[in-house]
Formats: C-alpha cells, sequence, structure tokens
C-alpha cells in the first residue's frame, strides 16, 4: 500500500475569524501545545504515509514555521516527505490574476505534485479534522470493497432547534446517505436536510486511487467545474462506486470560536484526552520547542486544567487550557480560560471565559470576563 | 564551508558514577535523568552550543547506550552540522593495539586524530558530570588575553570542603602557581571544576609525553597538569560565578534537583538567555486534577497529577493518582504512584510502580537517609520502604515477599 496525503490548511478559515486573522486554519494552536494540522498529519505519519502535501492559500507563514523541515513529524526525507504547496501565481496568470477560491481549483493547481507522485492511492484531509483516526485501516476498507473512492464518516445526532437552525450540526460538513452495503446513496449539507436524527456527517478525510483522482481532475478541469464535492463528487455518485468509512473515535468540528473552546475543554476529561492524545500507538506529533519544565511556586493553585510545559504558576488556574510558557502571577485568577503561548498575566487579574491567543499582557489587576456560551477573545500581542 | 574550528570541545561522558549506584546501573552518569526533563549531559552540551561552540567529541565508555541514542545526531542541541557537530567517540581497535580509555588524558590522546581533523586552536576539555550553566566562550578569552597555555576553570568552594577537589594556588593576576589535587590540608579555595582550555599544540605535545610515561595515570588533575606546571608553562586560573554542582552521590544529585525549586532557584532553567537543550518525546501537556495541592514543585511533559506534589521535581509521564502524597522527592520519568502511597525524601528512577498505600522513605525533617529505588521496581500494596534503603529487586524478594 503506497498514500499520499494532501492537506487543506486554509479551508474553513472563514469559521474563525478571530483566530485565522494572521495564520491558515490550520495552525490554529490548539490543546496546550499543539496546532490544528498535527492532527491530520499524524494520522498519516501513523498510518506509514510519508509523502505529504499541505495546500496553502494565504496568511501561511505561522503554518510553515510551525512544520519547518518536518522532522518533529519525522518527514524530512529525501524521497518524500513534507511539502507546503503555496498558490501557483505565474506572470501570465489568468486576466484577474486572483488566487484560486475553491478546493477543486486548489487540487488542479498542484496537478503538478499530484502527478509527480508516484504512490497509488492518495488520501485527502481538511487541515482541521481533530481526530486521532486510523487512515491505513480506511485505506484497506478501501481497498477490500474496490470501491471507487471512500468517505470517513461519523455518526451524529444532529439536533433541530426551534429556529430551524441545527444546533449541534456542523457547518463544514456534509452529510452523507448510504444504503445498507455502506454505499453512498445521496449527500446534503446542513441547510437543505430535514433530520434531527442520526445521520453521518462526513469528516472530510477520502481516500481514492491517484489515477482515480487524476481523471476526476482532468474532467473538472475541461469541464470549468468550481465545487469539489457538489460538481464532482455528487456528480459522479450515481456512475461510480462511493463508499463510507465508519470512524467511532472523537471527532469534533470546529466551525465557531465556540466550538473550538468547547473542544478545548474536551481535554479536560481523561477520556476524551486518552482518546485523542494519549494514544500508545497514534501519538500525535507536534514541533518541539523546548521548553523547561512547568514550575507550581508554594502560592500555587491548580485544579482541573491543561498544562503546557514552560510555564510558571503563582495563582490559582481552575478549568483552563494553557499553553507553552504562559506565566500566571500572585493573587491571579484564571478560571474556565484557553491562554496561549506566552500569554503574561500580572498580579491580581481575575479572568473569567478568556481565550487569550499568544503573546497576550494582562496588566496587574485586571478584570476579564466573557461567558460559557460566548467567551472573551483577546487578539494576538494585545496588552490589557 | 571553512575547514578548521577555532574551537573543539571532549566532553568525558565515560564514567561510571558508581555513588549514583542503582540509576547507573543502566547508563552512565552523563545519562542519568536530572531536572524533570533533562539528562545530566545537556548542561555541557547546551553550554558548548550556548557559547558559540558548535564542534563537540563525545568519550563515551562505560554503559554508552542511553547516552548513544540520546545524543543521536545532536540535532537537540543544533549540533547536526555539515562540518562539525557532534561525534560520539567510544574506544575503538587499532592496527597495533586497542584499548579501553586508561584515564582522562588517555580518552583524549586517543582521539587526538578526530581534534586534527579541525585544526583548532582550542581545545575545550569538559566533563559531563557538573550541574551549572556557563560561557566556555568568555573563559577562552580570558586565556586568548593572558596568552596561557592551560586555563582552568574555578569556583569557590568552603574551606572545609576543599580537600574533595583539586585546588588552585594562584597569584594576583590569577596565574596558577601550584595544584594539589585532593589535599588534606587546602591552601586555596580555589576548585577546579573540570573544565579545561588548553592551547591545542600544547595539549598535543604534553598527551604524547604522557602517553609515552608508563608511569603515568593518564589523567588530567593527577598528570598533565602537575607536568605542565613543572615545565613552566603558563597556566591560568578562570574564576567562575554561579551556580556549579557535581552530581555525582545521590544526595548530590538529590540537592541539584530542589535547587531548580523555591520563589528564587538556585538554578533558573526558565532563563531565556541561557536555555538549556534537551532531547523531547512527543509528549501532551500535563493534567492537574482537582483534588489535590501542588505546592512548590516542578513537572514536565504528560503527567497526571491527582494527588498532592510538595518540593518534588516530577519527569514526564508520571501518574500520581488521588491521595496519594509526595513530598521532597525526585521521581522520574512514567513513575505510577497509586492512591495513598506515600513518597518521602526520595529519589524514584523510572518505570517504577508505587502500589496502593505503600511507604517510601521518611519525611526528611526526621533526619534520617535519602531513599532510593531503582529502574523498573513495583512496589508492592502496602509495603513499608524504610528511610535509607536502595531499592532494586532483589531487595523487594529478600524483604518484602518473604
Amino acid at each position: 500500500m503506497s498514500v499520499v496525503g494532501i492537506i487543506f490548511s486554509n479551508i474553513h478559515d472563514k469559521n474563525i475569524p478571530e483566530l485565522t486573522k494572521s495564520r491558515t486554519m490550520a495552525s490554529i494552536p490548539f490543546g496546550g501545545r499543539y496546532r490544528l494540522i498535527d492532527f491530520p498529519l499524524s494520522n498519516m505519519v501513523n498510518s506509514g504515509i510519508t509523502n505529504i502535501g499541505v495546500i496553502a492559500h494565504s496568511n501561511y507563514r505561522s503554518l510553515m514555521e510551525h512544520i519547518g523541515t518536518g522532522k518533529d513529524w519525522d518527514l524530512a526525507r529525501r524521497s518524500g516527505g513534507i511539502k507546503v504547496l503555496p498558490p501557483y501565481v505565474t506572470a501570465f496568470a489568468n486576466s484577474s490574476n486572483s488566487l484560486y477560491t475553491t478546493r477543486l481549483e486548489a487540487l488542479i493547481g498542484i496537478n503538478e505534485f499530484i502527478s509527480g507522485c508516484t504512490e497509488d492511492y492518495v488520501v485527502l484531509s481538511d487541515g482541521d479534522t481533530v481526530c486521532n483516526f486510523d487512515i491505513k485501516a480506511m485505506v484497506e476498507y478501501h481497498q477490500s470493497t474496490g470501491a471507487d473512492a471512500t468517505f470517513a464518516v461519523k455518526r451524529q445526532f444532529a439536533a433541530k432547534s426551534s429556529k430551524g437552525n441545527f444546533g449541534t450540526m456542523p457547518k463544514n460538513h456534509l452529510i452523507i446517505e448510504s444504503d445498507d452495503s455502506g454505499r453512498i446513496t445521496d449527500v446534503a449539507s446542513y441547510t437543505d436536510s430535514a433530520v434531527s436524527e442520526y445521520c453521518d456527517i462526513y469528516m472530510n478525510i477520502c481516500v481514492m486511487r491517484k489515477r482515480y483522482l487524476e481523471e476526476l481532475l482532468y474532467d473538472a478541469s475541461a469541464h470549468g467545474y468550481k465545487s469539489f464535492y457538489r460538481d464532482v463528487i455528487a456528480k459522479n455518485m450515481i456512475k461510480d462506486d462511493y463508499r463510507v468509512y465508519n470512524y467511532n473515535g472523537y471527532f469534533t468540528s470546529i466551525d465557531t470560536l465556540y466550538a473550538y473552546y468547547f473542544c478545548n475543554m474536551d481535554l479536560l476529561s481523561s477520556t476524551f484526552r486518552k482518546q485523542l492524545l494519549k494514544s500508545e500507538k497514534r501519538p500525535i506529533y507536534t514541533s518541539v520547542q523546548n521548553s523547561p519544565p512547568t514550575v507550581y511556586k508554594s502560592t500555587a493553585e491548580v485544579k482541573n486544567s491543561l498544562v503546557a510545559d514552560g510555564c510558571i504558576i503563582e495563582g490559582k488556574v481552575e478549568n483552563s487550557i494553557l499553553f507553552r510558557g504562559v506565566k500566571i502571577g500572585k493573587g491571579t485568577t484564571v478560571s474556565n480560560c484557553i491562554l496561549m503561548q506566552d500569554t503574561l498575566t500580572g498580579e491580581n487579574v481575575d479572568l473569567r471565559y478568556v481565550i487569550c491567543d499568544k503573546k497576550v499582557v494582562i496588566r496587574d489587576g485586571r478584570l476579564l470576563c466573557g461567558c460559557e456560551r460566548m467567551p472573551l477573545f483577546i487578539n494576538k500581542e494585545a496588552i490589557v | 564551508m571553512a575547514k578548521k574550528k577555532e574551537c573543539v570541545a571532549m566532553l568525558l561522558a565515560g564514567g561510571q558514577g558508581s555513588r549514583l549506584y542503582l540509576l547507573t546501573r543502566q547508563q552512565a552518569k552523563p545519562a542519568v535523568p536530572f531536572g524533570s526533563k533533562y539528562r545530566i549531559i545537556d548542561f555541557p552540551l547546551s553550554n558548548c552550543i550556548n557559547s558559540g561552540i558548535d564542534t563537540v567529541g563525545v568519550l563515551t565508555q562505560y554503559q554508552p547506550l542511553a547516552l548513544n541514542d540520546y545524543i543521536g545526531n545532536g540535532q537537540a542541541w543544533d549540533m547536526d552540522r555539515v562540518f562539525g557537530g557532534v561525534t560520539l567517540l567510544p574506544p575503538y581497535q587499532g592496527m597495533q593495539k586497542a584499548d579501553w580509555y586508561k584515564g582522562t588524558a588517555n580518552a583524549i590522546y586517543q582521539n587526538i586524530n578526530f581534534i586534527k581533523r579541525y585544526d583548532p586552536e582550542y581545545v575545550v576539555v569538559l566533563s559531563g558530570d557538573h550541574i551549572y550553566k556557563m560561557n566556555y566562550g568568555d573563559m577562552v578569552n580570558f586565556h586568548k588575553k593572558n596568552n596561557a597555555d592551560c586555563t582552568i576553570a574555578v569556583i569557590d568552594v568552603p574551606i572545609e570542603e576543599a580537600s574533595r577537589f583539586g585546588i588552585m594556588t594562584t597569584d594576583d593576576n590569577m596565574a596558577i602557581t601550584k595544584f594539589q589535587e585532593k589535599p588534606k590540608k587546602p591552601e586555596s579555595t580555589k576548585a577546579s571544576m573540570g573544565v579545561y582550555v588548553f592551547s591545542a599544540d600544547k595539549l598535543y605535545k604534553y598527551l604524547e609525553e604522557d602517553e609515552n610515561n608508563p608511569e603515568s595515570d593518564n589523567d588530567f588533575g593527577k598528570n598533565i597538569i602537575p607536568t605542565m606546571l613543572a615545565a613552566g608553562e603558563k597556566l591560568f586560573a578562570y574564576r567562575f560565578e554561579g551556580y556549579w554542582k557535581d552530581v555525582g552521590t545521590i544526595n548530590s544529585l538529590w540537592e541539584s534537583n530542589m535547587d531548580l525549586l523555591g520563589d528564587k532557584p538556585a538554578l533558573d532553567l526558565h532563563d531565556r538567555n541561557s536555555r538549556i537543550f534537551s532531547k523531547t518525546a512527543p509528549r501532551s501537556p500535563q493534567y492537574i486534577a482537582s483534588n489535590g495541592k501542588q505546592i512548590n514543585s516542578m513537572v514536565a511533559g504528560d503527567s497526571e497529577i491527582y494527588g498532592t506534589i510538595i518540593n518534588s521535581v516530577i519527569s514526564p509521564g508520571v501518574i500520581v493518582e488521588s491521595g496519594a502524597v509526595v513530598t521532597d522527592s525526585v521521581i522520574m520519568s512514567d513513575v505510577i504512584i497509586a492512591s495513598g502511597a506515600k513518597v518521602d525524601y526520595s529519589v524514584v528512577d523510572s518505570d517504577c510502580i508505587i502500589s496502593a498505600n505503600a511507604t517510601i522513605g521518611e519525611p526528611k525533617e526526621n533526619g534520617k537517609e535519602i531513599t532510593l529505588v531503582g529502574s523498573g521496581v513495583n512496589i508492592p500494596n502496602g509495603a513499608i520502604i524504610p528511610a535509607g534503603a536502595y531499592v532494586d529487586n532483589d531487595y523487594i524478594d529478600a524483604n518484602i515477599k518473604s
């Protein structure tokens, strides 16, 4: 089995404008020391995929810095390894001279990367799929059924709220309907589906033969199609054999700031931590920063919190996620917060339901308060 | 790429460290874990790279597996270089003879060809047994300024401890006038730190002479330095002020770990101007639960703390279960301390299981000896390990199970 991986890093950037102002969706910090892309990357590496292309569109400085040479994922390779694929704009570009706008155009744009790969199969994954997923098992399933393409799905309850919105329904994900044999019969997006029951949510991870993908792209290019899922996948569904692959582990879609907040807080549960981060067979890799150990001074009081290395804690912390290098001053109370890398809090600060982006400084005595449904967001490098 | 390095460091990492007992059964002393996520050798290696020395030969001999594996290609210390970087130098078989390293000087002598490849002006000789942060570049500059042949770093020690060290007597310009190895009646408090800067040509000359002297122990402190002094070479002492600790015993290893704690730690690992680098495995952040306390402690990596930790240094992968209390202790990686267990004034090596309600050691204030639990030992339910015990599997079979 030889598989090449392709990761879309800017997909869904618009869902969380606060966090993607200066970075890609895939490089949003998560869970104390990770970036979202660590999940699809580690899932691929743990499944034996050693040739990975990361499609970038814009704002990808932090993404490239995070990935570096790829050594932290064991992807600094002479053959294969990891490649960031930035948008291709030439001096003789099209008249509008604009970047691609859709997933399909992005794939057509990396045609050279795809055709240069010698692998038989290709796995496509979004950069924000927070899950610990055995891709190898999915590829093996795909081979065993002889399908043209296989789509990973997670069965979730889609509850309809009184206003007609699907409260727990992820915005970024299609609903996939399939028959008893697992063959896909229809796709729907959440807005046109009147379900309020268990349904299969597409996890934005799929596998197909590389040759098959190339044919799809060739055809799409000839017809001027725009959307990979609407114009290509949905159209070919009847003609070709598409299957679902059921995943039962932890999966969540980060499609709002609120969802981001809750997905982080899920890690305070040891069950979710075990499923997502502490799998013996499938560790999640991330860039190594060589932080010193975290120090709990004699005045520290920490409860139910996830704390990365490099922190110095002198105050109280409760139900919170602290990233690397956070400092909590004396007399300070932090509860239900996410404090990203190098956040500094002074003395006698009170933070509740606050998300601080990187390198925020909170001066002595400040009180900042969001609420559970709407955490307060503080911009990167802000001084409060 | 220049085929020359001004400065090459030789790091003596072959020592057994027999006074660390169980901790060095499977690994050389420089590979012993320290400060929650480091190993002793991280300190001299990081000092080198922070001093601009990117070419280091690491001389290994005793139980080198852990060390070889840990150092790898040196990437963790930024020492994976096209020219230079870190090189592991075990003893080898030559055309005429094959020898173990007979002494510190002989170890360097056997690797003179490694040094000569870089054609250095200065050779820094270091030992892998000490915890300190030092800029060797400043010391090399001091050596250059004095036009010295050899410069030895010294630190002031209390006079009552001076007889444990190599002691320098100097004139007002810090030129060494007398050297005494572990003197009964020390004349000075300037103790050698085991850090030497040599002008390369002098080092080659004296190493070769020393090698041809069958009477010699081939040791820097015992032979090379006294010979150079007697021959009238220019030897200087370089005064180092800062934290320095020989971690050759269980007690000093414990003390040095404790020096990382407190409101103003004696050794500050968080100082970003002198970072200590280490090779880190991918580990998730640590989880601190609601039912315990954390007082004046240090934790790294993916440990899960449900119980209480007081004045302790905890390595990655440790689980302290609810109701367990760890006080004044050093816990190395992947140890499980089950609920109700009590660990006092102890050093617990990696991969141990302290089962429920077991008691290890006695509170420090009782004034008893420190307790040591060796790697991979499983302490049964409710077992009581007395203060001062050195516990391995044989100890458990003999004292607990019967």
